[in-house]
């Protein structure tokens, strides 16, 4: 409380021009930025899974279930940054129990748990139902009772069972693309339709986060597998990576267009907010929208995966770029995501000045909380890939 | 083969998109569009309907609306958090706009800019709009703000589970999250002191009677007299929010 009030006379020393009072407190600080960002993975890293098995490309097959373990992993997580920044954390339920319909905020709680336990759980436990028996056979001790208990003690593994296990999974999948699209499309509309914000306020930011949600989950499912690969001591599947690649680049694509396009749209149009957003952007945003973001994010992962797509380096060099890139890509999301939500707080509403962010290492809305809350589902993930790997599955292709 | 199951799915489409359409306009015949009926008329048409009016002409900035509305309901003292607070403006003769509230103008003014470099210069007291239409009552997710059947926005301090979405989503910058208590706060429009017949705390100060407030539905209520005998307008009109804060001579650099 007293560092808080210590913190806001600091900022109040440097705010620049007039804010109105409530406006030099940062409301949304960077477990909101947090917030977007892994329920963005989380679409993304699903989308790719999906192209396996629902558009049949089999190429990408070594990262399918790691991609379904990647998402669940962060989804677990997803709504713990919103859940430990709000005011009153004991009273999140409300938001489940009574939801206001007229708030685009209420619904979250039913997209995120059909997203989690209707389509990410079922689809993982269709998909290793049948390893899961056979594991549970096979192992000792608590690892035994563990598998028997995520089987449910099923035991049927005949042929019969197996292909209805795969048919359900389809369906399910089917279903978890409009969902995941439903997912990252909403958190993009919580904050595209607050028309007092004219830094949020536009119809393309459900768009935007869906297909930044893209871009990043694949450019993190295309690190773990690399990273994985590597700890495992096996070969990388070029033709995989270089397939993500592809999709990276198309995807990457898509999202600069829209993002350009919002940029051109503002410009041209020449808003009432047109002054103070673009002393915005060239003041306190320029690093991180400019040049994390656009050069570094956007431009260069643009440029090299374009060139890769018609000059191929040895796979020794593409390697490299195979983890460089995806870094700069997770990187220049994160900025965009920090410069949506912080960006659009620290100019005032009343378009003549602007506020500093400003927050601790320290504390519930500190730096080493939001790390925490990045570092939780890598944790996650290395259970479920030690409890369900995917590379010991047996070989079955979808159908 | 295949070109009968192509007809008859564009048969079952054409059937289906009929009985859509027909529903469509067989509803919407039967609840007309009042958007227009809205707009003209204030939802609350029975009893009560505040609205507020504020004559900037009137105020001469000494901030005693601001002192008294933190006082009366207990607002931090700290200068982050205020339910009402008064904005100098200043034009310049160089056309440049200078903004200032130090401390809400809770402890009056002082001129920073020499009289001579001076246009034109006024306050423009500020609070919650209790907008018809509020965007804060809106966006809540848990139903913890609402508008009451008076037409003032209130908080429910005990059900507000602090997730700032009503503080990004308020155009005016009139709500902030009280540090101790963690929940929303704003304007009450005193409501407390409306129940026993008395005036919100900055308007019973206000020394210049700059501050106006009433019910919108009375004919004879001050509020009507203010607004028919001034050209008012609200801040931001462009964000339709159904604002009932009236200003008398609200400049365009206001906002």
């Amino acid at each position: 409380m007293e560092d808080h009030l210590q913190n806001l006379y600091e900022v109040l020393s440097k705010i620049e021009g007039y804010v109105y009072p409530n406006e030099i407190e940062l409301n949304w600080s960077i477990l909101i930025v947090l917030y977007p960002y892994i329920t963005g993975l989380v679409a993304g890293a699903f989308i790719l899974a999906s192209l396996e098995r629902i558009f049949k490309i089999k190429v990408l097959k070594p990262t399918y279930g790691i991609a379904l373990l990647t998402a669940f992993s962060f989804m677990l997580v997803a709504t713990m940054p919103l859940v430990s920044h709000l005011g009153k954390p004991l009273r999140a339920y409300e938001i489940m129990i009574t939801p206001h319909s007229s708030s685009a905020m209420a619904i979250f709680g039913f997209v995120y748990l059909w997203y989690l336990m209707v389509v990410l759980f079922l689809e993982i436990w269709f998909d290793y139902r049948r390893d899961m028996v056979i594991w549970g056979n096979e192992s000792k001790g608590v690892k035994r009772f563990l598998y028997k208990l995520l089987s449910l003690w099923t035991t049927d593994i005949s042929p019969k069972a197996v292909a209805l296990d795969d048919r359900i999974g389809y369906i399910v999948t089917v279903i978890g693309i409009p969902s995941a699209f439903l997912l990252h499309g909403y958190v993009g509309f919580i904050f595209g339709s607050i028309k007092a914000n004219p830094w949020w306020s536009t119809v393309l930011m459900p768009v935007i986060f869906l297909f930044s949600a893209m871009v990043s989950g694949i450019a993190l499912v295309m690190i773990i597998y690399i990273v994985l690969t590597k700890i495992r001591k096996q070969l990388l599947d070029m033709d995989c990576l270089d397939t993500i690649a592809k999709y990276l680049f198309y995807i990457l694509i898509i999202d600069f267009a829209l993002e350009g396009l919002d940029q051109i749209h503002r410009i041209y149009v020449a808003e009432e907010s047109f002054e103070a957003l673009h002393a915005l952007v060239f003041g306190k945003l320029f690093y991180t929208l400019f040049i994390y973001q656009g050069l570094l994010g956007t431009i260069v992962p643009l440029l090299t995966l374009g060139t890769l797509q018609f000059y191929k380096p040895k796979p020794q060099i593409r390697k490299v770029i195979y983890i460089i890139l995806p870094i700069l890509v997770l990187m220049g999301i994160f900025f965009m995501r920090w410069n949506v939500v912080i960006g659009g707080q620290l100019f005032s509403k009343s378009f003549y000045g602007y506020t500093t962010f400003k927050t601790g290492l320290i504390g519930m809305e500190g730096y080493l909380m939001a790390a925490t809350w990045l570092i939780i589902p890598f944790l996650i993930l290395s259970f479920l890939l030690w409890l369900l790997p995917p590379w010991r599955k047996i070989e079955t292709s979808h159908e | 083969m295949n070109e009968d199951s192509t007809q008859l799915s564009r048969r079952n489409f054409f059937k289906a998109g009929t009985v859509l359409a027909s529903g469509v306009a067989i509803a919407s015949a039967l609840t007309p569009y009042d958007g227009l009926l809205f707009a003209a008329e204030a939802p609350g048409a029975k009893g009560k309907w505040y609205g507020i009016g504020i004559d900037i002409t009137k105020c001469i900035g000494c901030g005693k609306c601001a002192n008294a509305c933190k006082q009366e309901n207990n607002v931090p003292s700290d200068p982050f958090y205020f339910r009402s607070w008064v904005e100098q403006y200043t034009i310049k003769n160089d056309g440049s706009i200078l903004v200032e509230s130090p401390n809400g103008g809770v402890d009056g003014f002082k001129q920073s800019v020499p009289d001579a470099e001076i246009y034109k210069s006024f306050f423009v007291p500020k609070m919650c709009n209790h907008c018809a239409k509020s965007p804060c009552t809106q966006v809540c997710p848990v139903g913890a703000t609402f508008e009451t059947e008076e037409g003032i926005v209130l908080v429910d301090e005990n059900y507000c589970i602090g997730c700032r979405y009503c503080v990004q989503a308020c155009p005016y910058g009139c709500r902030y999250i009280h540090p101790e208590k963690g929940t929303a706060d704003k304007c009450t429009l005193c409501f407390h002191r409306l129940k026993h017949g008395l005036q919100p705390a900055c308007f019973e100060i206000c020394p210049t009677e700059a501050r106006i407030f009433g019910d919108l539905n009375d004919p004879g209520s001050k509020i009507n007299y203010f607004l028919k005998n001034h050209t008012c307008m609200v801040v931001k009109p462009h964000l339709n929010t159904g604002s009932k804060l009236f200003y008398n001579a609200l400049s365009p650099e206001v906002r």
